[in-house]
């Protein structure tokens, strides 16, 4: 068992210094963002050309779903949301500190990232793990 | 040369734990032997689609169940596009001329509860990044359409009284029962958009085709109740910039319905009834779009003014569709095929879409794969 809260997906980075964040990488031929590392482009084919590179804690709400019914063990209503980063790449998690409600969601909505703990899951080894998550902020931050 | 359907049938959907996944297969294809006369030791190569037992040589063992003739055994395993993926395999076949009869067999038993959102190391991510089970991606896809086009819930739920209308007509169907708007509705919400009517049906199930070239149907007499194959086309899904979080079900239909098309030298006005991938009632006002049937935007109102319906301008899943005929994944898409086959052939009953001459299958593997075809009735 670790001695430290592990990431809950390889692209959520934990630095010695400084404050979680999302990694994204970027094709230095056409500029594709994609989130999570690889090394060849999906998009144009380009060989070894990408960089890794930090995505914004910002971003817009593009679509949603409101899941009512999931698996045993899950708590629900929550908000499962796919919301586009300010300057590329798109994630999907939960939106928390809204109503489960469509009249209380609105498409593009601007939205930021937060990290915190996996809502107290641990794996079998007794880890347990940062997460990611979205709240709305604003129009006037 | 062209391809021909000369036997297709499916065992009606339903709950068979009592029966192998081999077993199920055989049935289909003992009824799509039966319905063309032939028998398996006419079949030169057999093409085989299951997903929940794609390691486990389903084809071979389907053999083993109705007669080891030591023909060639391809099985396919393509999500959701298993089938049609299987009965592409099997026309490709005949039209490179490599075999002139063949059976292509889609077979799946499935479990009961959603699907999706398993899977990866660590805990489980469902309910903490957001929502992996189908439900969900379909209704972030049908929000998707929301969002541009501002189509309601209670839009896409009308595709689920449609579709649960018209499976009262199809005794094959696992369902033959009206849902009215507001039962549909007020079911138990799943992920919204989507309640529980909106969902497909999960089903045991089989379906099975044989094809052969237009010169065997011709020597072996069938010409007159045979379906030409007039398009077949496969797609996967092209780079998208959601891709990673959204699995994009409209560009992969969109290219295989223009390919589709110009490989038929027709167009979606000449199409005369579509079974199209209804998995959740989302879906379907996605591919009335991406399918051609109208503009982009208009999806909506072609459901609320009932041109998809029996008797309207162009019928869609007049079978029941997923939705409430069910979805045994790997049989879905040769079941399709077997409905428009029975319209274009004048044998559909009191479900018949009257003067069918041309139809379109339609089917969405996620991941993505889409495949379509486009038959016609070769009475004319």
């Amino acid at each position: 068992m670790s001695d430290k809260a592990l990431p809950v997906v390889e692209y959520l980075k934990l630095p010695e210094e400084g404050e979680p964040y999302l990694e994204g990488h970027q094709c230095s031929l056409c500029g594709a963002v994609f989130v999570g590392s690889r090394t060849h482009c999906s998009r144009c084919g380009g060989r070894d050309c990408m960089k890794a590179t930090r995505l914004s804690n910002n971003g817009k709400l593009y679509s949603y779903s409101i899941v009512h019914r999931s698996f045993p063990g899950i708590d629900v209503p929550y908000v499962s949301a796919i919301v586009d980063l300010d300057g590329g790449g798109t994630v999907k998690g939960n939106l928390v500190d809204v109503e489960p409600d469509p009249n209380g969601i609105e498409f593009d909505m601007p939205v930021e990232v937060f990290f915190g703990d996996a809502l107290g899951r641990r794996d079998s080894d007794g880890n347990s793990y940062i997460a990611f998550f979205f709240r709305p902020v604003s129009e006037s931050h | 040369m062209d391809a021909y359907i000369i036997g297709v049938d499916m065992i009606k959907f339903g709950r068979f734990p009592e029966k192998s996944v081999p077993q199920l297969g055989s049935e289909a294809a003992l009824l799509a032997l039966d319905d063309c006369g032939l028998a398996v030791q006419d079949m030169q190569a057999l093409y085989c689609g299951n997903l929940n037992q794609a390691s486990g040589m389903v084809g071979q063992r389907i053999l083993q169940q109705i007669g080891q003739t030591g023909i060639p055994v391809v099985n396919v395993s393509n999500a959701c596009a298993t089938g049609a993926t299987a009965f592409r395999e099997a026309w490709a076949s005949v039209k490179a001329e490599l075999y002139d009869v063949v059976l292509a067999v889609g077979v799946e038993q499935m479990g009961r509860g959603l699907l999706g959102g398993g899977g990866g190391r660590g805990i489980s991510k469902e309910g903490l990044l957001g929502s992996g089970t189908m439900p969900s991606v379909f209704a972030e896809a049908g929000l998707e359409h929301t969002r541009q086009y501002g189509t309601t819930f209670e839009q896409f739920a009308k595709v689920s009284v449609k579709n649960h209308h018209h499976s009262t007509m199809n005794p094959k169907a696992m369902y033959q029962i009206e849902t009215p708007l507001e039962t549909v509705m007020n079911s138990e919400m799943i992920s919204y958009p989507n309640t529980k009517l909106m969902c497909s049906v999960n089903v045991d199930g089989a379906a099975a085709a044989v094809i052969a070239s237009e010169q065997k149907t011709r020597e072996l007499g069938l010409i007159s109740r045979a379906v030409k194959v007039r398009a077949s086309v496969l797609t996967s899904d092209p780079w998208q910039e959601r891709d990673l979080v959204m699995p994009d079900v409209n560009t992969c239909t969109r290219k295989a319905a223009s390919a589709a098309y110009e490989m038929a030298g027709l167009g979606p006005e000449d199409i005369d009834l579509v079974e199209l991938h209804d998995c959740f009632a989302t879906a379907e006002i996605l591919h009335y779009e991406n399918l051609g049937l109208c503009n982009d935007g208009d999806a909506g109102r072609i459901i609320d003014e009932g041109e998809v319906e029996l008797g309207g301008r162009v019928p869609v899943n007049v079978s029941g569709g997923l939705l409430s005929k069910g979805h045994p994944l790997g049989a879905t898409g040769i079941a399709n095929i077997y409905e428009v086959s029975t319209h274009l052939r004048g044998e559909a009953g009191s479900r018949q879409v009257e003067g069918a001459k041309i139809g379109l299958t339609h089917v969405i593997g996620l991941g993505s794969a889409c495949g379509i075809h486009v038959l016609e009735g070769a009475a004319a």
